[in-house]
C-alpha cells in the first residue's frame, strides 16, 4: 500500500481493562482478574491526506481504540507510531507535553459535553493554541478568529458559552478547536452523532470541505455507513475489538467479504444493487470478557458460521487489491479469486 | 417607551462589555428575581459592616463595667439591655462579630483549601489517593463531631487559633465529599478530554479545567457550612473553652446570661442567642443565592 506516505501506523494494538481490582485473597490464591478485551489486536496504517473510516456497532470498542490512538489512554500492548515514531512508549499522562500533541487532534461525539460550560467559544478554540503553540495577544486572537472562519462560526458568536449556542454551532466550535492547530491526523468520534438530523448533513459538508482545503488525515468513527461511504477512502469495520475487514470504501461497498459487513449493508435502507434481501443477525454478541481466542468472535450471530469457526479464529487475509478481511470462509490467498 | 429603547440599545451596546461589569449585571438580576436571596445577602453586608466596624459603631465600651447598671432591661439607651456587670449588651454583641465571624472565616477557609484539595486529588485520581483520602474522612466521621472538636481543643489548648483548627478539622470531611464527588463524575467529561488534547497537564487539567465547574455546588456547600461552624466555634466558646471571659463572643455571653433566665433577665442571653441564630440563618439562605450568581447557565 501507500507505505512511502503513511502518517499513522497501528500495530498489533490491545487495551484490555481489568474487572474489578482483585482482591488480596484472589491474588494470593493465584486468580485472574477478569480481563475486558476491549481492542483486542488491532492493526492499519493511514495515509498523508487520506481519510479511515471505522465503523462497527456500538460497543465494540470504536471509542477505546480512538482513545489510544489520540494518546488519552495507554494500550496493554502494540505500537502506535506516528510519523516512524512509537507513540505508546509515552505514557498518556504525560502526552500532553510530547511533541506529537499538536498534530493529533479530535472532534468529539457529544458536542455539548466537550466543550467547558465556564469558557466561551473564544476560550475553548484559544486554548490549544495558547497551549500547544504558545500564541498570545493578536496573534492568538487572529488564529481564533481563522478558525472560527474556516468552520463558519460567526465572529459575534465568539463571545458567547456553550449553553448559549445551538448544537450545530457548538459542533462547528468543537471542530474550529479541533483544526486550530493544524493537526495533521484528525480523529472524529461519531462527530454527527448528537446532532439533529439536518445539521448533520451541514456538519458533514462542512467536514468534506475541511478535508480538502487543509489536507489532513482523517480518522472518521461512525456507525452510519452512507456517511462513511460520503468521506473515506478506506473503510474498516470492527467487531468486538477487532478488525474484521479492510478495504478501499467503494470495493468494500460494493463487495464485502466479511459476513459482518455484508449484514451491516444490508441493513441501510435503500441499498441499491446487491438486491440482498436483509441479512438479520440474531442474537447477541459473545461477551468481550475473557472471550474464547480460539474461536471466531462472530460466530454464533453468523450466519455462515460452520463447525470449523468453532476451533479457529480468523486473521486478517488479502482478498483483493487492499481489501482484507478475517473470514475462515474465504478462498485462500492466491487461490481463484 | 423612550425608557425601553434606551434600556435596549443599552443591552445592545453591551454585547461586549468588560467581564465586571456583565458580572454586575448578572448579580443585580439574580438578586432582583430573588428577594430572599437580596435580603440574605443585606443581612450578610450587615453582618460584614459589623465585624470590620464594629468596635467604632459600638455606642458603649464593651468591656466597661458599672454596678449601678447591671441587669437593666432594653431601653433606648441599652438596646439590647445590660448584663450582671452592668455592660451594655448591644455594644457586646456588635464587637463579638468580628471575633466569631473571623474564628469561622478562617476555619472554613481552611477546611476549604485542605478538604477541596484533598477531594479533588481523590475524584480525579482515584486509585489509592482515593483511599487514603477517604480513609482519613471517615476516620474524621466516625467521632461525634462535636466531641471530636472539644478533644482537639483539649488536647492543642485552650486558645482561638485552637478553636480554629478544630472546627476546621471536623468540617473537613464535607469538603473532601463533595468535592470528590463533583470531580469524580466530571473527570471523564468530554471537555476534560479536550483539555488534555489542547496540551493540559494532569494537574493543570484539575486546576483550571476541573474546578472552576465544581465551585457552584462547592460554594452552596461553604455558606451551609458557614451557619455550623459559626455555632460550632460559639459552641466551643459556650463550654468554656477557647475565648476567655471579659472578650466579648457570642457564646460565652449566651453562657453568661444563662443563670438569668430563670431569674427573669431574659435579654441577657436572649440577644445574642438570637443574632447569633440570625448569622446561621443568614448563612443558609446565602447559600442558594451564591449558587445562582455563580453558575453560568444562569447567566443572561
Ligand atoms: N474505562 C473502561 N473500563 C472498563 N471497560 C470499558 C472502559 N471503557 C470502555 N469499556 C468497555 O469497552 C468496550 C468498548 O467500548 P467503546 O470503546 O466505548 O465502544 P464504542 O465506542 O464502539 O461504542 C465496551 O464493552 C465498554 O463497556
Ligand atoms: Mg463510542
Amino acid at each position: 500500500m501507500t507505505a512511502s506516505s503513511t502518517l499513522l501506523a497501528v500495530e498489533g494494538v490491545r487495551k484490555l481493562f481489568p474487572l474489578g481490582r482483585g482482591g488480596v485473597l484472589d491474588r494470593l490464591r493465584g486468580r485472574r482478574v477478569p480481563l475486558l478485551h476491549a481492542v483486542d489486536g488491532v492493526d492499519f496504517r493511514i495515509g498523508a491526506g487520506e481519510s479511515v473510516g471505522l465503523v462497527g456497532e456500538s460497543g465494540c470498542g470504536k471509542s477505546t481504540l480512538v482513545r489510544l490512538i489520540t494518546r488519552t489512554l495507554d494500550p496493554t500492548e502494540g505500537a502506535i507510531r506516528f510519523d516512524g515514531e512509537d507513540l505508546a512508549r509515552i505514557p498518556a499522562r504525560q502526552f500532553a507535553s510530547a511533541p506529537q500533541r499538536p498534530g493529533i487532534q479530535m472532534v468529539f461525539q457529544d458536542p455539548t459535553d466537550s466543550l467547558n460550560p465556564r469558557h466561551t467559544s473564544r476560550d475553548a478554540i484559544a486554548e490549544p493554541l495558547r497551549r500547544l503553540a504558545g500564541l498570545s495577544g493578536r496573534a492568538l486572537a487572529e488564529r481564533v478568529e481563522e478558525a472560527a472562519a474556516q468552520v463558519q462560526l460567526p465572529e459575534a458568536l465568539l463571545g458567547r458559552y456553550p449553553h448559549q449556542l445551538s448544537g450545530g454551532q457548538k459542533a462547528r466550535v468543537g471542530i474550529a478547536r479541533a483544526i486550530a492547530l493544524r493537526p495533521r491526523l484528525l480523529v472524529l468520534d461519531e462527530p454527527t452523532a448528537a446532532l439533529d438530523v439536518s445539521v448533520q448533513a451541514v456538519i458533514l459538508h462542512l467536514l468534506a470541505d475541511l478535508k480538502t482545503r487543509l489536507g489532513m488525515s482523517y480518522l472518521f468513527v461512525s456507525h452510519d455507513l452512507d456517511v462513511v461511504r460520503l468521506l473515506c477512502d478506506r473503510v474498516l469495520v470492527m467487531y468486538l475489538g477487532r478488525i474484521v475487514e479492510e478495504g478501499p470504501a467503494g470495493e468494500l461497498f460494493a463487495l464485502p467479504r466479511h459476513p459482518y459487513t455484508r449484514a451491516l449493508l444490508s441493513a441501510i435502507p435503500g441499498q441499491a444493487g446487491a438486491g440482498a434481501q436483509r441479512i438479520r443477525l440474531e442474537g447477541d454478541p459473545v461477551s468481550p470478557v475473557d472471550p474464547d481466542p480460539k474461536r471466531c468472535r462472530f460466530l454464533g450471530r453468523c450466519p455462515e458460521g460452520e463447525a470449523a469457526c468453532a476451533s479457529a479464529s480468523p486473521v486478517l487475509l488479502e482478498c483483493g487489491p487492499g481489501h482484507r478481511a478475517a473470514c475462515l470462509r474465504l478462498p485462500p490467498p492466491g487461490g481463484a479469486g | 417607551m423612550d425608557n425601553r429603547v434606551a434600556t435596549l440599545d443599552a443591552t445592545s451596546d453591551a454585547s461586549r462589555p468588560s467581564a465586571l461589569a456583565a458580572a454586575l449585571r448578572h448579580a443585580r438580576y439574580v438578586l432582583g428575581e430573588n428577594p430572599v436571596t437580596a435580603a440574605a445577602f443585606a443581612l450578610f453586608g450587615a453582618f460584614l459592616i459589623a465585624a470590620v466596624a464594629g468596635p467604632w459603631l459600638a455606642p458603649f465600651d464593651p468591656l466597661a463595667t458599672d454596678a449601678a447598671r447591671a441587669l437593666q432591661p432594653p431601653s433606648s439607651t441599652h438596646w439590647f439591655g445590660t448584663d450582671q456587670l452592668g455592660r451594655d449588651i448591644f455594644s457586646r454583641v456588635l464587637v463579638a462579630t468580628s471575633l466569631d465571624f473571623g474564628m469561622a472565616f478562617a476555619a472554613v477557609a481552611l477546611s476549604f483549601g485542605l478538604g477541596c484539595g484533598l477531594g479533588a486529588l481523590a475524584g480525579y485520581y482515584g486509585g489509592w489517593t482515593d483511599r487514603l483520602v477517604s480513609r482519613l474522612s471517615d476516620t474524621i466521621m466516625a467521632f461525634p463531631l462535636f466531641v471530636l472538636a472539644m478533644a482537639i481543643v483539649a488536647a492543642l489548648g485552650n486558645s482561638v487559633a485552637n478553636i480554629i483548627y478544630a472546627t476546621a478539622i471536623i468540617n473537613l470531611p464535607f469538603y473532601i465529599r463533595v468535592a470528590r464527588a463533583e470531580v469524580n463524575v466530571r473527570r471523564n467529561a468530554g471537555y476534560v478530554e479536550a483539555a488534555r488534547l489542547a496540551g493540559n497537564g494532569e494537574l493543570r487539567v484539575l486546576a483550571c479545567h476541573i474546578f472552576p465547574n465544581i465551585l457552584p455546588p462547592v460554594m452552596v456547600q461553604i455558606s451551609l457550612n458557614m451557619g455550623w461552624a459559626i455555632l460550632n466555634a460559639a459552641g466551643l466558646s459556650f463550654i468554656g473553652l477557647g475565648v476567655r471571659p471579659p472578650q466579648p463572643e457570642w457564646g460565652i455571653m449566651v453562657a453568661e446570661g444563662g443563670s438569668y433566665m430563670i431569674s427573669g433577665e431574659w435579654w441577657v442571653s436572649f440577644f445574642p442567642g438570637a443574632v447569633l441564630m440570625l448569622a446561621v440563618f443568614c448563612f443558609n439562605l446565602l447559600g442558594d443565592g451564591l449558587r445562582d450568581l455563580i453558575d453560568p447557565r444562569r447567566r443572561t
